[in-house]
């Protein structure tokens, strides 16, 4: 894993953690950008952890460029020794996979897709030697994922599935983008999971859709009311499968102002994770019973 | 206090100078896209030089004052008409209750800025009143003005009619535009043949261009150096594991069109970038109108920190002008 730095115009450092994506790469990114944040380096106006590199914007009339660089250097080389426990939170996510509403979506939009004759799901499930629409089910949201980033748009959460490289769902982006996305359609494109945290563009394959928000800009929803964005990089996301009935219903208590999601506080430690992934799973998931 | 939209052109959003801190959760910067522009219409109507105004692209809208105001127009060559009176762009204007601003049609650039002594005031949103539509956050109730809205306007004197920023204090795009650039972020993926055939092509602004990002076309597509997808990244040789987009980067999705990042940007994606426009030229962009030629021209770090010194110093004698 090697650290490259460059600077994206005079603005900015962008930091490549490494090239291919791995939690590994992940957690090096964010403890340095934990470790910048507690610096508070003068200058520094935006600290940005992504997948498996992060960038950092810097006003140049504050700090020089290159002092920037040696800054981050030197917080590289001690951050990289940094034990990789974080604490962070659980969240349960429902969802309603197969849903009407990414279905009418995805075959508005079927000529811009590989699979034309198939839906997402199928062509997903087909391409992953995985049973059908209930197997993919069952692959998908039978282990936790990490939240690596937060961003493209506002409050939404990039996922990274917490298996073994070669149990990892894999599906390529739509050919061309779409021009619309369903609000809060669970989403999927190459390694990454997604929430569509707002309606629109989106290259991304679509499974489902929560009824439960993610982002709320008015801040009239109980649980987005500190703060309007849901998730934070480190979160862990658990999917739970529901039906049309559940998700009416989860609709209607959102609605209502009776909706609180469930999540718990855990700790997490990538050495023990790797000791025993499907293990170490399996007890965060029951953190959430 | 406050104004009312008769019409609202074709996208007349409020921005200030935007909203630092939220980048990382996907929240873009937003605010003016010719920040100098913006800051100068503020300067001429007494204002302080981050209070909110209006962007209005391509298209002037019609507004009533309610009250008594100071106003200006600046940025592109938009120029405003009082009670259907044409009036001079970059300069103060006195205009009374139930006076009607409109606009004549836009003779250069893109985006106008028009300032109201006591700036428009609209609840601050995590620290600014930008509007950003995507995440209908800000501006007015997070969307692009609509007939009827009444925008509430701050107190405030407003500076005397008939201050003007002088010709040369002012910035426009070239013919061809020169957008300069800093080689670098993921440069190293495409070959040094297609790195200096993008250096010399003139490009043009595609229709695609609003406050996200600017699109161009025209050019040749880019040539790959070969490689081993990394896992995560995709299989197109333009793909990257998603990382953060530099505000004034330069995507290029498949190599074919390059995208320029502006104030709302996507805040990242999976898409390999060839380097960033700099600070000083990002104002320019906001001027550029679809089919324009543009080009980008490489420069280093250091020529990028004296443009935006010259920028600064720029900015500095219009305020000592209108001081």
């Amino acid at each position: 894993m090697k650290t490259r730095y460059s600077f994206g115009g005079d603005e900015h450092i962008f930091v490549e953690c490494d090239e291919e994506m791995s939690l590994e790469a992940f957690f090096k990114s964010l403890s340095i950008t934990t470790a910048v944040k507690e610096a508070k380096i003068r200058g520094v106006t935006e600290i940005c952890p992504a997948n498996a590199s992060f960038q950092i914007k810097f006003n140049p009339d504050v700090i020089a460029p290159d002092a920037m660089l040696k800054e981050l250097q030197a917080i590289e080389a001690t951050a990289a020794k940094a034990p990789s426990t974080i604490r962070t939170r659980i969240i349960e996510i429902p969802v309603f996979y197969n849903d009407p509403w990414t279905h009418e979506t995805l075959m508005r939009f079927r000529e811009r897709h590989q699979g034309p004759t198939s839906t997402d799901i199928e062509y997903t499930a087909r391409i992953n030697n995985l049973d059908g629409v209930d197997g993919f089910i069952k692959a998908h949201s039978g282990a936790p994922w990490f939240v690596s980033m937060v961003g493209f748009v506002a409050g939404l959460p990039f996922l990274y599935q917490m298996v073994d490289r070669k149990r990892q769902i894999q599906s390529p982006k739509y050919l061309r983008p779409r021009t619309d996305t369903p609000r809060l359609t669970v989403g999927h494109g190459g390694c990454f999971g997604c929430i569509y945290s707002v309606r629109g563009a989106g290259g991304y394959q679509m499974f489902g859709i929560t009824p439960m928000p993610i982002y709320d800009p008015n801040q009239k929803i109980k649980y987005l009311q500190d703060f309007m964005c849901l998730f934070r990089p480190g979160d862990i996301v658990r999917w739970k499968p529901i039906n049309r009935d559940e998700y009416d219903a989860t609709v209607a208590d959102v609605d209502a102002g009776r909706f609180a999601p469930v999540m718990r506080d855990v700790t997490f430690s990538l050495d023990e994770f790797k000791a025993d992934m499907d293990g170490y799973n399996a007890k965060l998931m029951g953190a959430l019973k | 206090m406050s104004i009312r939209i008769i019409s609202p052109g074709l996208s007349t959003t409020v921005q200030d100078l935007g909203r630092p801190g939220y980048y990382h959760i996907g929240i873009p910067l937003s605010g003016a896209m010719d920040r100098l522009a913006a800051r100068a219409a503020n300067l001429l109507v007494g204002n302080p030089e981050e209070a909110a105004l209006l962007e209005v692209v391509f298209m002037g809208p019609e507004i009533e004052f309610l009250q008594d105001a100071t106003v200006a127009v600046t940025g592109a060559e938009l120029p405003p008409k009082v009670n259907g009176e044409e009036k001079a762009t970059w300069t103060s204007l006195a205009v009374k209750k139930g006076d009607v601003l409109s606009f004549a049609f836009l003779k250069k650039g893109a985006r106008a800025y028009i300032a109201i002594s006591g700036g428009i005031d609209v609840p601050v949103v995590l620290g600014s009143r930008s509007t950003y539509t995507l995440g209908a956050l800000g501006g007015f109730e997070g969307r692009k003005l609509a007939s009827g809205d009444v925008l509430p306007v701050g107190a405030g004197r407003g500076a005397a009619e008939g201050r003007t920023v002088a010709g040369e204090l002012r910035r426009s795009p070239g013919a061809p535009a020169e957008l300069r650039m800093l080689p670098g972020l993921y440069w190293h993926r495409i070959t040094e043949a297609a790195g200096r055939q993008f250096l010399e092509d003139t490009w043009k602004v595609a229709p695609e261009a609003d406050r996200i990002g600017y699109r161009f076309k025209g050019g040749k597509p880019l040539e790959f150096v070969p490689r081993e997808p990394p896992f995560g990244a995709g299989s197109d040789p333009s793909n990257i594991v998603d990382a953060c987009y530099p505000y004034g980067s330069i995507q290029v999705p498949s190599g074919t069109e390059p995208i320029v990042l502006h104030r709302d940007a996507v805040s990242g994606g999976g898409y390999f970038m060839v380097g960033a426009v700099i600070s000083a030229d990002m104002d320019l962009i906001g001027q550029l109108q679809p089919h324009t030629p543009a080009r980008f021209v490489e420069v280093t770090m250091e020529q990028a920190l004296l443009a935006r010194n010259d920028r600064a110093r720029l900015i500095d004698r219009i305020r000592q002008a209108l001081a």
